[in-house]
């Protein structure tokens, strides 16, 4: 692990879809970069042939049988939308 | 003098309900007076619905005179977390993300609360989408602490913590993925248990870090915890990380469990940072145990000095993957003047969240980031399996651990704004959540100053029955339970 | 410079369940917008996916049936990415540890005549996992309206090595797909419904290099033929690129079918990071040798394989069989007549199947399921005609009126009297007699060894006859009667 992990929030801020301020950016910047050098520390841990652990305790093959049943009704369906029409969620156009 | 109906434990009131001393709409009546009379200055609830509640509470007591009551939790209101769905009633996670949000669905703990005859009563306050340890990150403002109205409640589960201590209901839920339960409990004095994970369904509860999350009760007593936990606990098949396990009749084991047992005291657990006056009570516990026969001996968790870490990596991944949905789209807050459908995600979500958020999104996105997933997220998935094997290493030695639950007593509003001094608090919890599980913090005691003081203990996978049982044992001969705080 | 063509496919398609692969409210298509949804497909705050067991069969069947390994431990993984079909801003696909592995497509490559089978290869897969459709964007001038009927569909998605080299195999690679989902009952494969679709990697290289030129992806091939096409038409502008020196681009070009063209889908601005990680909220599944072995016994026959048992076992012309083999339902009703009719009629029978059920079929716009035949009176059918009873041409018009009113075709010859009339011996004979006598040319001809020459005598005895002679009877009494002068 290097010893000084370079965050590039702008990089990571889009990842994650916020846009920051010039301001938040900087505050983050320097607030995350305290933590991460806390988190470096990891690194020092010996994890050689460690599994890594996904869940506390092993459950395997959760599934449910097909069977069909009831959902939303349409207007429970959009009663939070912010906006639609024509039954579907209206969003700005959509640039591929 | 005897306690107002408000500030009585559920089995209390079980009794005066059945012998009809007392309604259910009586009962409600009286919770929610008390929350007009106290909230304006606790500021524990985003929302409630008196009508809606006063409605259950009157088709309770029609059923209870049918002869149809439910069990213990028939007619007693019951507070809610506001990430925990109700159907038809907010659900905020305390974020202007979900300011407007109404909840078609109920999460599967309502249900079964609703199942069990509980009046569901309010929707409470906590750090926005469970992120924070002491309530202050909610959008909505802080709650304070009952005992001393300029600290804080602990949190996330601040509002369930502080609503429940100031009489506003009597008994609440909260949710816990590193301490969020448990150290608003010993903040205000009051009883708080994280279950075994995959006890309790998920379902229905905003998901924070998914494979830390359990919802789980706040109490007066634990003999109350012990009837809460037997309403919700329970496999879901909504829930696909939700156990199968046979769930044991709490209420009767909490009584019948007299020990003794072997309790483990971690050494990693009483270093710097502990404040002396927590110190100090919690060893006054230790003690106690120790004349009832209990063998105490001292254990090593090697790996805690890492909990944090691991802790910080793996659940703001997951937070970060979880919080994706809130994005204007569907729900939620979207932004007014976006340009196109991208810009929406941008503008919207740098509205709706709060800074806390932010920053955890951010991290949680670096490190799951190309070129750092093996370095973070898969390296702290190993210290992980080390954390839970230092766990299971002390329990071939001893049946639980017995720490602090919080290093400090409740701090004062504003007084921690440093992301990692408030991600601090939580080093005595976060470990238990890594390894899956039991815990709870029962009080034991008030720092000079009037602050509540929280002993936490530690279990093994689904040994609820013991935990609660060894914490009925030293609640039972101290009566921190009966001291409520009085609000000018 | 000759070029070779690397292509690879990778085809997602809708398996056909009831409910949807992580909750269970209902899948289904063409539904008004936004009516099948539940609080888990809107991913609102809170939900948590349950894994559907029928999905996991169709899945495990699909990699048993296209010799793929199954993985004994899989698990599900969250591909983060965000966008307005996508409830949850990330997918739950399969990232690491898919179900399947390996595998192989058997393909048929068009022959040198259509009467001829050609070349048969196996096209090996790289993998087939699990994971959930998205929904679907409705785009109009400034705005898009979003159905999320289709978001949490489960789909299949199979990757092929690159191991295609030209159009023809991409479409006889989709062909026999297609074909082995419907007769595994997996998917409808419907493209215009959206439940089979194919994005194309295309790359050329000189023949005889090793390494890969550079890729391209083609997207928005919404039928088997513009997959063909559009794959056709790519490796010629990657052809002629290089011919006059240029460099080809790696990205992503849109086809379409109508024009025949493509062009380049502008590159995304934000990087395609998908930071895969285990969905904590699903449990791996374990695959063991039970659960494998029943959904064995559940695998049918594949068109190929039976194809050639219908060749070698029925001695059937391979025209024949490529009709028959690549409906199931046609292929099964086809066996069950020659069971009834005997093993020696299946040509017989194969003829009728694939010459007059199909045309009637056709003509009635009726559904395979809706028909009033059955293999019973086709085997009947075959039987009278053999036993003389009923000529071919009338064994025509029987068959018309049989398909429509489902009538046994004995009953109808007896009631439109279409039954050959059963010609006097003695008559037949005199007939015969005549016409040879009538023909020393032919008789001599016949004698000196040419058997054709027998046929200059059938005319004037069918006259005779007034067309009713059974040209059985008549070639029998004929040669009867030409062996003893």
């Amino acid at each position: 692990m290097s010893s000084a992990p370079d965050l590039n929030i702008d990089h990571v801020a889009k990842l994650a879809r916020l846009a920051l301020t010039a301001e938040e950016k900087a505050k983050f910047s320097q607030q995350l970069g305290d933590v991460l050098h806390h988190i470096e520390q990891l690194g020092k841990v010996d994890v050689t042939g460690i599994e890594p652990t996904a869940h506390a305790f092993p459950i395997i093959n959760v599934w449910a049988e097909d069977v069909a049943r009831a959902g939303l009704t349409v207007e429970a369906a959009l009663r939070n939308a912010p906006a639609q029409r024509d039954n579907m969620i209206v969003v700005p156009k959509v640039v591929e | 003098m005897a306690d107002a109906l408000f500030f009585k434990p559920i089995a209390e009131l079980g009794a005066l309900l059945e012998t009809k001393t007392v309604s259910s709409v009586e009962l409600t009546q009286g919770v929610i007076a008390r929350t007009m009379a106290v909230d304006g200055r606790v500021r524990a609830f985003n929302s409630y619905d008196e009508a809606d509640a006063l409605a259950q509470a009157a088709a309770s007591d029609a059923r209870r005179a049918a002869g149809q009551a439910r069990g213990p939790l028939e007619g007693i209101p019951v507070g809610l977390k506001d990430v925990i769905s109700v159907a038809g009633q907010p659900l905020t996670a305390s974020s202007k993300m979900l300011a407007n949000f109404v909840s078609p669905y109920d999460a599967t703990v309502t249900a079964k609360l609703k199942g069990a005859g509980a009046v569901i009563w309010g929707r409470l306050n906590c750090d926005e989408f469970a992120m924070g340890s002491s309530t202050e990150n909610s959008a909505f403002g802080p709650t304070a602490n009952p005992w001393d109205l300029t600290r804080v409640p602990g949190g996330s589960s601040g509002g369930s913590s502080a609503a429940l201590a100031a009489g506003e209901a009597i008994a609440t839920l909260g949710s816990d993925t590193g301490g969020s339960i448990r150290q608003p409990a010993a903040l205000c004095g009051v009883v708080g248990l994280k279950p075994t994970y995959g006890l309790v369904s998920r379902y229905g509860l905003i998901a924070f870090a998914s494979s830390l999350d359990q919802i789980g009760p706040l109490t007066r007593t634990v003999e109350d915890a012990a009837i809460m936990l037997g309403a919700i606990a329970g496999h879901d098949p909504l829930d696909s990380t939700s156990f199968k396990a046979d769930v044991p009749d709490y209420r009767v084991e909490v009584k019948r469990r007299q020990g003794p047992w072997r309790l483990g005291i971690p050494k990693e657990y009483f270093g710097a940072g502990l404040d002396p006056e927590v110190s100090a009570a919690v060893e006054r516990a230790i003690a106690f145990y120790r004349t009832q026969g209990c063998e105490i001996r001292e254990v090593s968790l090697p790996h805690t000095q890492y909990c944090l870490d691991t802790y910080y990596i793996i659940a703001t991944a997951e937070a970060s993957s979880n919080l994706a949905r809130y994005d204007g789209i569907r729900y939620g807050h979207r932004a007014k003047d976006a340009k196109d459908a991208v810009d929406i995600y941008f503008k919207s979500r740098a509205e709706g969240f709060g800074p806390e958020v932010k920053r955890r999104i951010i991290l949680g996105t670096y490190v799951l980031s190309s070129g750092y997933y093996d370095a973070f997220y898969l390296r702290a998935q190993q210290v992980r399996t080390l954390i839970r094997q230092d766990f299971l290493n002390a329990y071939r030695e001893v049946d639980a651990l017995l720490t602090p639950t919080s290093p400090v007593p409740a701090f004062k509003l504003g007084e921690k704004s440093d992301p990692l001094a408030l991600y601090l608090c939580d080093i005595y919890t976060i470990g238990v959540n890594l390894a899956g599980l039991p815990a709870l913090s029962v009080p034991c005691g008030f720092t000079a100053g009037g602050l509540p003081v929280g002993l936490q203990l530690i279990g093994q996978p689904f040994a609820e029955a013991n935990l609660l049982a060894m914490a009925r044992v030293y609640e039972q001969a101290h009566d921190w339970r009966l001291k409520h705080p009085v609000l000018p | 410079m000759n070029y070779e063509a690397v292509i690879g496919l990778e085809v997602h398609i809708q398996i056909k369940t009831h409910s949807k692969v992580f909750t269970r409210v209902a899948a289904g298509y063409g539904q008004p917008a936004n009516t099948l949804t539940d609080p888990v497909v809107l991913a609102l705050p809170g939900t948590l996916p349950v894994m559907n067991k029928a999905a996991l069969d169709a899945i495990i069947k699909a990699g048993l049936l296209l010799g793929c390994e199954i993985a004994p431990v899989c698990k599900w993984d969250r591909k983060n990415y965000f966008y307005p079909d996508s409830p949850k801003n990330y997918q739950i696909s399969q990232y690491d540890q898919p179900i399947c592995l390996g595998g192989s497509v058997e393909i048929e490559l068009p022959g040198v005549a259509r009467n001829v089978m050609g070349e048969h290869k196996r096209i090996p897969l790289t993998r087939i996992h699990l994971e959930e459709d998205v929904g679907k964007l409705n785009h109009f001038a400034t705005e898009s309206l979003v159905d999320y009927n289709r978001a949490g569909t489960p789909l299949m998605e199979i990757v092929s090595d690159p191991a295609l080299h030209s159009a023809d195999e991409a479409f006889a690679y989709l062909t026999s797909l297609r074909a082995t989902m419907i007769y595994g009952s997996i998917s409808d494969c419907d493209m215009e419904k959206g439940q089979l679709r194919c994005d194309a990697n295309i790359s050329i290289r000189p023949v005889g290099e090793t390494r890969l030129g550079t890729k391209v992806e083609l997207k928005n091939l919404n039928s088997i033929s513009f997959v063909r096409d559009g794959i056709a038409h790519e490796i010629k502008r990657q052809v002629a690129v290089l011919e006059r020196g240029g460099t080809l681009a790696q990205e992503t070009r849109d086809y379409d079918g109508q024009t025949g063209t493509s062009q380049s889908l502008r590159s995304k601005e934000m990087a395609h990071d998908y930071r895969y990680f285990p969905d904590p909220d699903l449990m791996p599944v374990k695959v063991d040798e039970a659960w494998k072995e029943k959904l064995r016994a559940e695998c049918p026959e594949l068109p190929f394989p039976k194809q050639r048992r219908f060749v070698e076992g029925y001695q059937l012309p391979y025209t024949l069989t490529s009709v028959l083999v690549w409906d199931r339902a046609l292929a099964d009703f086809f066996e069950q007549a020659v069971k009834l009719a005997g093993q020696g009629k299946a040509q017989a029978v194969g003829n009728w199947i694939v010459n007059d059920l199909l045309r009637e079929l056709g003509a009635s716009k009726r559904e395979f399921t809706e028909l009033k035949v059955s293999p019973e009176h086709i085997a009947a059918l075959v039987q009278l005609v053999d036993t003389g009873s009923v000529l071919t041409n009338a064994a025509r018009e029987i068959f018309v009126e049989m398909f429509a009113t489902g009538e046994l075709p004995g009953v109808i010859a007896d009631r439109r009297g279409l039954r050959a009339a059963p010609t006097d011996a003695d008559e037949l004979e005199q007939w015969c007699r005549d016409a040879i006598a009538a023909n020393a040319k032919a008789v001599a001809e016949f004698k000196a060894g040419k058997d054709s020459a027998i046929n200059a005598f059938k005319g004037p005895v069918m006259k005779a006859a007034k067309g009713k002679g059974d040209p059985k009877r008549v070639d029998a009494m004929l040669r009867h009667l030409l062996a003893a002068t």
